[in-house]
C-alpha cells in the first residue's frame, strides 16, 4: 500500500507539473494564476499522500499551510489586478 | 478487514489521481479562461476530496482523520472563494465596475 501511495503522489505531482505549461503559454495573467492554484492543490494532495507513506505526520501541517498560502496568492492577485475604487473585490 | 480498507483506499486514491489528470488536461486544452477555471475547480474539489477519502481508511480515528478532513474543507472554502474572484477578472468585459 505504501508503494501505491508513493506512486500516486508522484503521479499527481507529474500531472500538476504538466499543468505549469499553462504559465508559459498564458495568454492572460488569470490563466497563469490558475496554474499556480492547481500547483497548490496538487501539492497539498502530494503532501498528504507522502505524510501517510513516509510516516511523517508533520507533513499534514505543511499541507494546511500550503492550503492557506495558495488561497492568499490568488486573493493578492485579484486585489492587485482590480483597480482601487472598483467595488471592493 | 485490512484488505478491504486497502482496496477502498486504492479505489479512492486512483479516482482522485484521475481527476487531477482531468484538471490538468482541461487547463491545457480548453479554449477560454472561464472553461479552464471550470476544469480547475474539478481538480481542486473532487480530486483532493477523493484522495483525502482514500487516506481516511489508513489513518487513526479521530484526530488524524479529522485533520485530513479539515485540510479538505479549508481547500474547498478557499477554492470556491478564489474561483469566484478569478472569474471576476477573467470575464470578457473585465471586472465589473
Amino acid at each position: 500500500m505504501a508503494d501505491f501511495l508513493l506512486a500516486a503522489a508522484g503521479f499527481v505531482l507529474a500531472t500538476v507539473a504538466m499543468g505549469l505549461v499553462r504559465i508559459l503559454r498564458g495568454p492572460g495573467d488569470d490563466d497563469r494564476i490558475m496554474a499556480a492554484q492547481l500547483l497548490g492543490t496538487g501539492g497539498i494532495a502530494a503532501l498528504l499522500l507522502l505524510a501517510q507513506t513516509m510516516r511523517v505526520p508533520a507533513a499534514v501541517d505543511v499541507a494546511l499551510i500550503l492550503a492557506l498560502l495558495a488561497a492568499f496568492v490568488s486573493v493578492a492577485f485579484v486585489k492587485g489586478f482590480t483597480r482601487p475604487g472598483a467595488d471592493g473585490a | 478487514m485490512s484488505l478491504a480498507l486497502d482496496a477502498l483506499t486504492f479505489l479512492a486514491v486512483s479516482a482522485g489521481a484521475f481527476f487531477f489528470l482531468a484538471g490538468t488536461v482541461g487547463l491545457l486544452r480548453f479554449p477560454d479562461a472561464l472553461s479552464r477555471l471550470h476544469a480547475l475547480t474539478k481538480a481542486d474539489n473532487l480530486g483532493l476530496g477523493l484522495i483525502v477519502l482514500g487516506l481516511l481508511f489508513q489513518v487513526q480515528w479521530p484526530f488524524a482523520a479529522l485533520k485530513l478532513i479539515s485540510v479538505w474543507l479549508l481547500t474547498l472554502l478557499a477554492g470556491a472563494t478564489v474561483t469566484q474572484l478569478i472569474a471576476r477578472t477573467a470575464r470578457p468585459g473585465g471586472p465589473p465596475e
